[in-house]
């Protein structure tokens, strides 16, 4: 794959699990019923043995994850979003977090962008939920390449993690170069007028906004952070001492995921002016995914026109 | 002799009656352990200990396969507590296996304590689920015996639960996956005490009939009267080697509280607290007579 492929992160997911399932046997997959649109059914064809397709359980599904990761395999769990922090909410909290099992969770179909579904499968507060659960690593993906790294990374890491991949496809933006690790916040570009701070499939939109920023004569900083939970402050507040304007714009509600925890952060080391693009605490509907994020002002010319606004101040 | 995997075909009557009376001494010291724990904590769960003692002294002392100074042993057997508000009879257990000092007991519930109000699997030797939202510890043994067919180990799986924890969806899902897929090594004991917190189980949700609806999940199942020893230890045996089949349930016929007469079927004695008083009656109908430890 190469800069500017558009590639559905779901696609490099199942992939990337499936090239994992081939290094070591200990991996093993879950889905509930939505492997073909988790895309774990790439790995279902490639190790039928290692693929649990428990039905339409996603309770079930989360608890025996945990008892499978008791005998030291690595489970990978997927189903939507919606339903892996909603449905199973107390299943992830109390088996998973609470006991730190090596359990990964791919929550599919992440934000808005759920192929015109509608508001029963856009998640808009998994990651709020995920991030306030102990012990769990909360990771929301940009394109192809990071969500490949991620899992290999998610792999890695001992105890739980949460990692938020999309439906829809997102342009490839980091090369074979990309040196992924779990924690880490990444300035992709650099500015002094205002900082954009981006997370997910938002991150292209980020950098589309900052180019055209630039022939409006604003220079924008774009910090992208594929993890949220832990949390790097470094870049954020490097950029709180030396811009002090931040936008930020996530596919989630503001409250709880990214622009929470950068607001949080802010207040706490430098006081800056910040506005947060998301979802603003209301429920969505079924629609095209671009038309849906222009209706609810996520797109890159809200980016533009807020991050105007703030060069102003 | 209890690591031994190999079961005596036909033990001798006097042999079977010396066994049946050891652990009806060992339920009966359970039992006891339960009432001081929760006595000298001044908080805590009674009827649900006291109902699923004698199936602590079962599996602790003939039925598990464990080795208490090892406790993390790959392949040891494994008991999951859905329940995990009974864990006091479960930590009476552990104790007297001697998986930690029966002198623990005193800290169940205080902070810092390894002993937490239910099984936390990182504070606890002996403990390998964490629990306390019921409904999940079929799914966790489900797990379990999963990853001992992936890794080719022979453990087995038990799994206790309430009658009352059955109005959980959760546990129906994790039912119809395990027979379904006839899991192997996987042993569901439902403690049918007849009570959950508020009230009768026939007066909040029906279960009846529980075997049947089992059978038709496609289970096995076996029945007994789980208050008394001779019935309960032959049937979980029997469970236990049924089990390399598929998975088995053991629809064990209790009564909450039992051996305690004041809280014998008593719904309000769900949780309370036992005074002074009551704590030495209770000790004295279970043979306690010393109200010291
Ligand atoms: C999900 C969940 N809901 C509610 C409770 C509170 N609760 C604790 S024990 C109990 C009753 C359990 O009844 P049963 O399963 O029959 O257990 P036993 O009679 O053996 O105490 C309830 C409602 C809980 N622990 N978990
Ligand atoms: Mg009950």
């Amino acid at each position: 794959m190469s800069i500017g492929d558009r590639i559905a992160p779901r696609v490099a997911f199942g992939e990337a699990i499936t090239e994992l399932g081939r290094a070591s046997s200990d991996v093993v997959v879950l889905d509930a019923d939505v492997s073909t649109s988790t895309m774990t059914c790439i790995f279902r064809d490639a190790f039928p043995d290692r693929f649990y397709n428990v039905g339409i359980a996603e309770q079930h599904m989360f608890t025996m994850a945990a008892g499978i990761a008791s005998t030291g395999l690595i489970p990978f769990v997927s189903t939507f979003a919606c339903f892996a922090t909603r449905r199973a909410a107390d299943q992830i909290h109390i088996s998973i977090a609470y006991t730190g099992l090596n359990v990964k969770i791919n929550g599919a179909y992440g934000g808005v962008a759920v192929g015109q579904a509608g508001a029963t499968h856009q998640a808009f507060e998994d990651l709020a939920i995920m991030r306030a659960i102990p012990n769990m690593v909360v990771l929301d993906l940009c394109d192809a390449v990071e969500t490949r790294a991620a899992v290999f990374a998610a792999a890695d890491y001992d105890g739980p993690v949460y990692l938020r991949t999309v439906r829809c496809e997102v342009p490839v933006i980091f090369d074979e170069a990309y040196d992924f690790e779990i924690g880490r916040g990444y300035v992709l570009r650099d500015g002094s007028d205002v900082a954009i701070v981006s997370s997910g499939m938002m991150t292209p939109k980020a950098l589309d906004a900052a180019a055209q920023l630039e022939s409006l004569g604003i220079s924008a900083r774009v910090l992208h952070y594929p993890t949220l939970k832990p949390f790097d402050r470094g870049p954020l507040v490097r950029a709180a001492h030396e811009i002090g304007r931040f936008v930020t714009i996530e596919n989630h509600s503001v409250i709880g995921g990214l622009g929470s925890t950068v607001a949080e952060v802010l207040a706490e080391e430098k006081p800056s002016h910040v506005r947060r693009l998301g979802m603003q605490d209301s429920f969505g509907e079924s629609g095209d995914d671009e038309a849906f994020l222009t209706k609810y002002g996520m797109n890159t010319q809200h980016i533009v026109q807020a991050a105007r606004e703030l060069a102003k101040e | 002799m209890i690591h031994s995997r190999m079961n005596v075909p036909c033990r001798n009557h006097t042999a079977m009656t010396v066994e049946i009376s050891e652990l009806e001494e060992k339920a009966r010291r359970i039992r006891e352990l339960v009432i001081r724990t929760v006595h000298h904590a001044g908080v805590g769960h009674v009827g649900g200990p006291l109902s699923m003692a004698d199936v602590m002294a079962a599996l602790y002392f003939r039925i598990l396969r464990l080795r208490p100074d090892e406790p993390n042993w790959e392949v040891r057997d494994r008991f999951i507590l859905s329940k995990g508000h009974s864990t006091s009879a479960w930590y009476a257990a552990l104790a007297e296996r001697g998986f930690f000092p029966v002198e623990h007991l005193k800290q169940m519930y205080r902070l810092n304590s390894p002993l937490q109000g239910h099984p936390d699997m990182k504070k606890t030797a002996g403990v390998d689920m964490s629990s306390g939202s019921l409904g999940q510890g079929l799914s966790a043994g489900i797990g379990m015996a999963i990853g001992a067919a992936h890794k080719g180990q022979d453990f087995r799986v038990f799994v206790l639960q309430g009658d009352g924890e059955c109005d959980e969806g959760q546990v129906w899902e994790a039912a119809l996956y395990g027979g379904h897929h006839q899991i192997r090594n996987l042993v569901l004991i439902i403690d049918c005490n007849r009570l959950q917190q508020t009230g009768r189980i026939e007066s909040t949700l029906n279960l009846d009939p529980l075997d049947e609806k089992l059978r038709a999940f496609r289970w096995t199942v076996l029945e007994c009267n789980g208050n008394q020893m001779s019935d309960l230890l032959p049937t979980l045996e029997r469970a236990r080697d049924l089990s390399a089949e598929g998975p088995v349930a053991v629809v064990s016929h209790t009564v909450k509280g039992h051996g305690v007469s004041f809280a014998a079927d008593r719904v309000e004695w769900h949780a309370k607290t036992i005074t002074d008083d009551l704590a030495r009656q209770a000790l004295e109908e279970l043979g306690a007579a010393d109200v010291n430890w």
